[in-house]
């Protein structure tokens, strides 16, 4: 299990390649990629990511250990990065391997609803009128509830 | 006891984080402090449902006992993924 959480970039290709070679024996290898999206109308210049230094780490953690104790997995990696991105960057990404596909589908979806609101990172839209809190929407909690 | 704020809180409140003495006994006693100190902090705690609370970095609930915690956090709603 690899969690990082970082401002730099990272290389899907690279890190996908080096999960999936590490995940012997494993019948299927699930990743996801989060990308900058503009706004719908456009004029989206950046978004800036803050979050909490010690927490973020040790909440995405336990986030991941819970995903393996509820489905049979080989490995975990969830990278999320913070600071400022502008839009077609990619700013997070999670990978499962698990022995059989639904095991990894079900958990890369749990992680990424817990991610979205249970990992302490708050979005903020920068467009040329100021910047804009993202608020975390009712669809977002309603997500946790499936699970 | 230190005190961090994120998001839109530190903002309104106007610091990361501060270290400050209490004898309250749950967070909610807490807020109760901070609202009676300055206009800024009875702005950024004006609506609790609109908050989120962390005890040395675990999630809580307002109504959490203090004893023996080192680090509070205020935070709106998290907007990960």
């Amino acid at each position: 299990m690899r969690i990082s959480v970082q401002d730099g970039a990272f290389d899907f290709a690279a890190q996908a390649r080096a999960f999936a070679a590490d995940a012997a024996g494993m019948g299927a290898i699930v990743t996801f990629t989060g990308v900058v999206r503009d706004l719908d109308g456009g004029g989206l210049e950046a978004m800036e990511i803050e979050h909490y230094p010690g927490m973020t780490e040790k909440a995405i953690s336990a986030i991941a250990q819970e995903a393996r104790t509820r489905w049979a997995l080989g490995d975990v990696l969830v990278i999320h990065r913070h600071g400022r991105l502008v839009p077609g960057e990619q700013i997070m990404m999670v990978a499962t391997a698990a022995p059989h596909r639904g095991d990894a589908f079900a958990a890369a979806e749990f992680l990424m609803d817990y991610l979205k609101s249970r990992a302490p990172f708050w979005k903020r839209e920068i467009t040329a009128a100021g910047a804009h809190w993202v608020d975390a929407t009712d669809a977002d909690e309603a997500a946790l509830k499936r699970w | 006891m230190d005190i961090l704020y994120f998001a839109w809180v530190r903002e309104r409140i106007g610091v990361p984080s501060e270290r400050i003495e209490t004898d309250a006994a749950t967070v909610a006693g807490l807020v109760e402090e901070l609202r009676a100190r300055e206009d800024r902090y009875a702005a950024a705690f004006a609506d609790l449902g609109a908050l989120r609370v962390a005890l040395d970095q675990e999630l809580g609930d307002f109504d959490a006992p203090l004893a023996g915690v080192r680090e509070v956090a205020f935070f709106p709603p998290m907007t990960g993924g």
